[in-house]
């Protein structure tokens, strides 16, 4: 399966919904800098990003989160991971593949 | 397992630079292979030893330099977009009569070829994108 990693806030990109578009149920998402936006409750996107949670795991990287000060109010079902995380999830997915 | 990293965005534009590093230091750290870390586009500022950001500031491409002297890492720098960017070697310096040269210790110029093999020798390649 596949590891899809987000780069770009939802709010200036099409990169999450793109990939939310074409990724496969079982593949997993993870957010990485300006995208871990994403992340935020009562947004514009929650809906959709709460739907997908049935079809996807979702991961934010926590530094990034950490450095915008959003890391204690994501969503429900989103987990928090480090770069060690972050190393060991592309180990475990057969393939990364890069939305930015 | 053996990764590649490749990194298409500038150091100080934007944070994919920084990403690549933190993520080449984890998987480092772990005991996994970096075969090659290749600089595409603007990624080339990578390779720039004359970026010279403020001394209390981190500094990514000597950041990059001491990971390589340390775990004997090849960094590449696409010659293509290294060239027309002002990224040269020594070599190329000569080549082309330009008056200096700036690629950093731990870099080196190459093709497009050197990605190519580093994704068919990884298991993972991983795209830092700008």
């Amino acid at each position: 399966m596949i590891l899809h990693t987000i780069n770009r806030s939802p709010f200036g990109s099409s990169c999450l919904q793109s990939c939310l578009d074409v990724a496969a149920a079982g593949s997993a998402i993870i957010l990485i800098e300006d995208a871990v936006y994403a992340a935020l409750p009562n947004t514009q996107y929650t809906d959709q990003i709460a739907a997908a949670l049935g079809k996807h795991k979702f991961y934010a990287l926590d530094p990034d989160l950490k450095a915008r000060g959003i890391h204690e109010a994501t969503l429900d079902g989103i987990e928090s991971v480090d770069y060690d995380g972050f190393v060991a999830l592309c180990t475990e997915f057969s393939k990364v593949v890069s939305w930015y | 397992m053996i990764f590649s990293l490749t990194v298409y965005g500038a150091p100080f534009s934007n944070q994919c630079s920084d990403t690549a590093y933190q993520f080449a230091s984890s998987l480092l750290k772990q005991g996994h292979s970096l075969h090659r870390v290749f600089f595409y586009h603007d990624g080339v500022y990578n390779g720039s030893v004359l970026a010279t950001p403020p001394q209390d500031e981190r500094n990514i491409q000597a950041s990059w330099s001491q990971l390589a002297q340390q775990y004997d890492l090849d960094l590449v720098v696409c010659v293509a977009a290294g060239l027309r960017r002002g990224m040269l070697d020594e070599t190329e310096a000569d080549r082309y009569e330009q008056p200096a040269h700036n690629l950093a210790s731990g870099f080196t110029l190459s093709g497009l070829g050197q990605m190519v093999e580093a994704a068919m020798v990884s298991d993972r390649m991983i795209t830092f994108g700008a």
